[in-house]
């Protein structure tokens, strides 16, 4: 019943730029899917305890290598991506395997994760030879119109269909580790890393493994986004605010389920939007403000978010009875 | 060759000089950590309320600086109070990064507040302190000032920790939070005070981070990251340890300043920072176990 309402729900999705072509909703809904990518790729990790927050840092990797091996190289962003997503891994190798073997775990995670985003960006702006800087980049058009080859597509229709796809991968990922034995091995090591070690589970390459994973799919996200704004600064890639932007935006959906970070992302999205439409220019820093409140107010009070919420609230959970 | 020429030595002075103000911004964190065993994310953004504190009182309504500069640090720490009160008390029970995430809404809050009340423009005092000459090289009076007074006030914390009986108590408790409940001591007034202390640190940091810096909504971000990492550095909640790793950043910043850009200096800092977090990732002084 829910399989076959998902599938009809994903066709509709698809089926929706061709009957519907207004370009600002349809804008609206590619930046929230690649949102929603990368925030659910943050929750790939983030939901096993692994809070990061350097996550701002692989989404710079992935714009910037993108965007600066197609401008320098000339180097089409086929092989451009797969160069970001490798230097995203390489790079949450080099942090995570240390972390992870001194067992440097929670706050102290958090907080090196933190020292990563702010090295990207002050990176990319020391670089400001190569990388413009906080001015901002732009991939150089490729012959003033759509390209396969350089991945630059002016319809809308494309991008949407383009994200959607990107998107539904995210999601798929998060189900395939749902389901998988990592899960279990996870879930065991954020309980109790010792008690985990001594079940057999090697705690060092599982938590390195979801973390390369979570740090690519990131970098996608980022050159995604570089790709179709064909714009990128320091700020709207990489740096702390994103990294807590994206945390944020998943508490607020909900960590421990699927669709959360999407919830997260249709409703900072939107809200963004809609004070910035509604005020103009006098919205400026409002949304943030509606932001700051709503986030400590989630913890304090619905700290599963809030699609973990309703799905609690629908489905007696097995877990309270045993407990009793 | 001079090794030790003047441009060098300057910068060492000048580095020298905002290691003693990085000290006194680690100092309220490792308190608040130390004690109440909660990262206040936010805490570079009571340090931009303050500032705007001075901002309006000394040059909107002209107040004497010393007044304005008291005002300041009281509010500020009541501005810690109500944070402790209204998110971190909420919170004390939940998981460690939950407390970390709710901080993380409250800069979120007091960013876009000041964008809200203060727009996004970049305020100063209007205040210049001239500038010292000294055998060729420029050392600012503000920031000579920013460091004695970090100094005293450092000073004053330790003899409050050390010397009086609400001092020890908190001391107590940073060492064991059930145990010293049961002996009597007062928790949440513990909080409260340490709170304030808190708080009127950050206070004290936005009255001297004034006189070099502008004002703006977004001027946490330029000192919040690097405060925390001193303190993680200097491992949280270790006040000697986030004094000696205040200066080697501030040192770090400072030369990496002299020979390349200011952010390759931060950029520096950064990457010494992920690489004693393996070395000794308990802190610069922490014994080994």
């Amino acid at each position: 019943m829910t399989r076959s309402l998902g599938w009809l729900a994903g066709a509709g999705l698809v089926a929706l730029p061709f009957v519907y072509q207004q370009p600002y909703h349809l804008h609206l809904m590619v930046v929230i899917l690649i949102w929603s990518f990368a925030y659910t790729s943050w929750s790939v990790m983030g939901r096993f305890g692994l809070v990061s927050l350097g996550h701002g840092g692989f989404m710079g990797i992935g714009a910037y290598v993108t965007a600066l091996a197609w401008n320098h190289g000339g180097v089409t962003p086929w092989i451009g991506i797969p160069l970001a997503l490798l230097a995203g891994g390489i790079l949450a190798v080099l942090v995570a395997y240390p972390c992870f073997r001194f067992r440097i775990t929670g706050h102290y995670f958090a907080l090196v994760t933190l020292a990563l985003s702010g090295i990207v960006l002050q990176v990319i702006t020391a670089t400001r030879d190569h990388t413009g800087g906080s001015l901002g980049y732009t991939p150089t058009r490729h012959q003033g119109g759509s390209s396969l080859y350089a991945l630059q597509f002016t319809g809308k229709t494309t991008w949407y269909l383009i994200a959607l796809a990107v998107w539904g991968a995210g999601l798929y990922v998060w189900y395939r580790v749902d389901r998988s034995m990592m899960r279990y091995a996870l879930e065991a090591i954020s309980e109790d890393e010792d008690g985990a070690a001594a079940a057999g589970v090697h705690v060092t390459a599982e938590k390195l493994k979801i973390t390369v994973l979570s740090a690519m799919m990131t970098a996608l996200a980022g050159a995604l986004y570089c790709q179709y704004q064909m714009f990128i600064s320091p700020d709207t890639v990489s740096g702390i605010s994103i990294s807590l932007q994206m945390v944020f935006a998943v508490v607020v959906g909900g960590i421990y389920v699927s669709l959360g970070p999407t919830v997260g992302a249709v409703i900072t999205i939107l809200l963004a939007e809609v004070l910035r439409i509604s005020f103009g220019t006098r919205a400026v820093g409002w949304d943030n403000l509606v932001y700051g409140i709503l986030l400590v107010l989630f913890i304090v009070f619905l700290p599963k978010g809030i699609v973990g919420s309703i799905v609690d609230a629908v489905r007696p959970r097995r877990a309270g009875r045993l407990a009793v | 060759m001079a090794i030790l020429d003047v441009f060098l030595l300057e910068a060492l002075i000048n580095g020298v000089l905002l290691g003693g103000v990085l000290a006194l911004l680690s100092l309220g964190l490792n308190l608040v950590f130390g004690v109440i065993d909660v990262v206040w994310i936010c805490y570079a953004e009571l340090i931009m309320f303050g500032m705007y504190g001075m901002y309006f009182l000394y040059t909107v309504y002209h107040w004497p600086l010393l007044v304005a500069a008291a005002v300041c640090i009281v509010g500020v720490g009541l501005l810690g109070v109500l944070l402790h009160v209204l998110v971190i008390a909420p919170l004390l029970g939940a998981a460690p990064i939950n407390q970390l995430l709710a901080t993380g809404g409250v800069l979120f809050f007091l960013q876009s507040a000041a964008t809200v009340m203060f727009s996004i423009e970049f305020r100063n005092l209007g205040l210049r302190l001239p500038v010292l000459k000294l055998a060729g090289m420029f050392i600012s009076y503000s920031r000579l000032l920013a460091f004695a007074a970090a100094l005293i006030g450092m000073v004053l914390v330790y003899l409050f920790l050390a010397r009086t009986y609400t001092g020890a108590a908190i001391r107590a408790i940073a060492q064991d939070r059930q145990i010293m409940v049961l002996m009597g001591v007062d928790a949440r007034r513990i909080y409260l005070i340490t709170s304030a202390l808190g708080g009127g640190l950050a206070g004290l940091a936005a009255c001297l981070l004034v006189l070099q810096y502008d004002v703006h909504p977004f001027v946490g971000l330029s000192f919040g990251p690097i405060t925390f990492l001193i303190c993680v550095l200097g491992g949280l909640g270790n006040f000697g340890g986030g004094f000696v790793a205040a200066f080697v950043f501030a040192e770090l910043i400072s030369l990496g300043g002299l020979y390349l850009d200011l952010e390759w200096g931060y950029v520096f800092a950064f990457v010494f920072f992920i690489v004693m977090m393996f070395v000794r990732p308990a802190g610069l002084l922490a014994r080994r176990s």
